[in-house]
């Protein structure tokens, strides 16, 4: 009865103090002078079609660097958490193999799947995704991989070195802004190129790319350490 | 038109939130906690936002459900064990 009451007092705080924020809200037509900044810089400045990646990597470069390194650090809590325990090798589970639809279906999507994800984090300057959707993608495709085939594994080494280089070569990019041109995680180092080609905005494609195949291995380590426990 | 469509999803939202919090079954709750990201991802794309709506329907409705449902098999292989013994 207590616990009724409590619950419905904390809403109708939580409705007192967010009531405010409704109804002084105030929608404006035009930007800011920070928005209208960002707008207009990536354009001329970066040379990156889509504005959200020249935010995502450039202006808030560095937050998104604390964004890989939280997801790095949720890779490894999970990691340890579920480490598989030597010796004690599976004992022939009674899992089932999968239908002939799944497997089928997965060996035609799969290429194609992991090549929508590259396209995705290669273009990440030109049209909407960018690193970290194209990575999830990757991970996904390796997830369709995992159900349709019960006998697959992961190639350790060859995942641990993609994430460890792709996350080394990042920071590595970052740093040659910062000594080339004095500022950290500055893409302007290589040639900006005409807006809208593939080969434009810098270094945007190169970084994106690296926070792609990061995020595509971290995911897939996840995902792997998740069902490597269940047996 | 848009406007309503936006409010008639985010009902379904609601509810499915609700279904998510109440549901006895553990299945119900991670696939209803799917569908709550799924249908924000078409919001998010209807207030052109597309890259929001990649993100949210790739992680919110893709992986998280599947390593929710993961973790769930592992709980109630846990449990079987435990029985077992």
């Amino acid at each position: 009865m207590i616990k009724r009451l409590l619950i419905i007092v904390v809403i109708i705080l939580l409705i007192v103090i967010f009531l405010p924020f409704m109804k002084n809200v105030i929608l404006k037509d035009s930007l800011n002078e920070l928005s209208s900044g960002y707008v207009e810089k990536s354009v001329s400045d970066l040379k990156t079609a889509n504005i959200v990646t020249a935010v995502v990597v450039t202006f808030r470069g560095l937050d998104t660097l604390g964004e890989v390194t939280v997801l790095f650090i949720a890779t490894a809590g999970v990691g340890l958490l579920l480490k598989r325990k030597k010796g004690e090798k599976s004992k022939k589970s009674d899992k089932r193999p999968a239908s002939e639809i799944l497997q089928t279906g997965a060996s035609f999507l799969f290429p194609l799947t992991i090549l929508f994800g590259v396209y995705i984090f290669l273009h990440g300057h030109l049209t909407p995704g960018g690193g970290f959707q194209g990575g999830v993608i990757i991970a996904s495709a390796f997830l369709l991989l995992l159900l349709s085939n019960i006998n697959f594994q992961f190639n350790h080494t060859v995942l641990h070195w993609v994430e460890s280089l792709s996350g080394a070569f990042y920071v590595l990019l970052g740093l040659l802004g910062l000594i080339l041109l004095g500022s950290f995680l500055n893409p302007k180092f290589l040639p900006l190129g005409t807006l809208g080609t593939l080969f434009s905005a810098g270094a945007v494609p190169l970084i994106y790319s690296f926070i792609g195949l990061k995020v595509g291995s971290e995911l897939s380590n996840i995902l792997d350490s998740m069902r490597g426990a269940e047996e | 038109m848009i406007t309503v469509f936006i409010i008639i999803l985010g009902i379904i939202m609601i509810l499915a939130a609700i279904i998510a919090v109440m549901s006895k079954n553990l299945l119900t709750a991670i696939i209803s906690s799917g569908v709550i990201s799924l249908l924000a991802s078409i919001i998010y794309l209807i207030l052109s936002a597309p890259d929001v709506a990649m993100t949210e329907a790739a992680i919110g409705s893709g992986l998280t459900t599947i390593v929710f449902l993961y973790a769930l098999s592992r709980i109630k292989k846990i449990n079987k064990e435990i029985d077992d013994d």
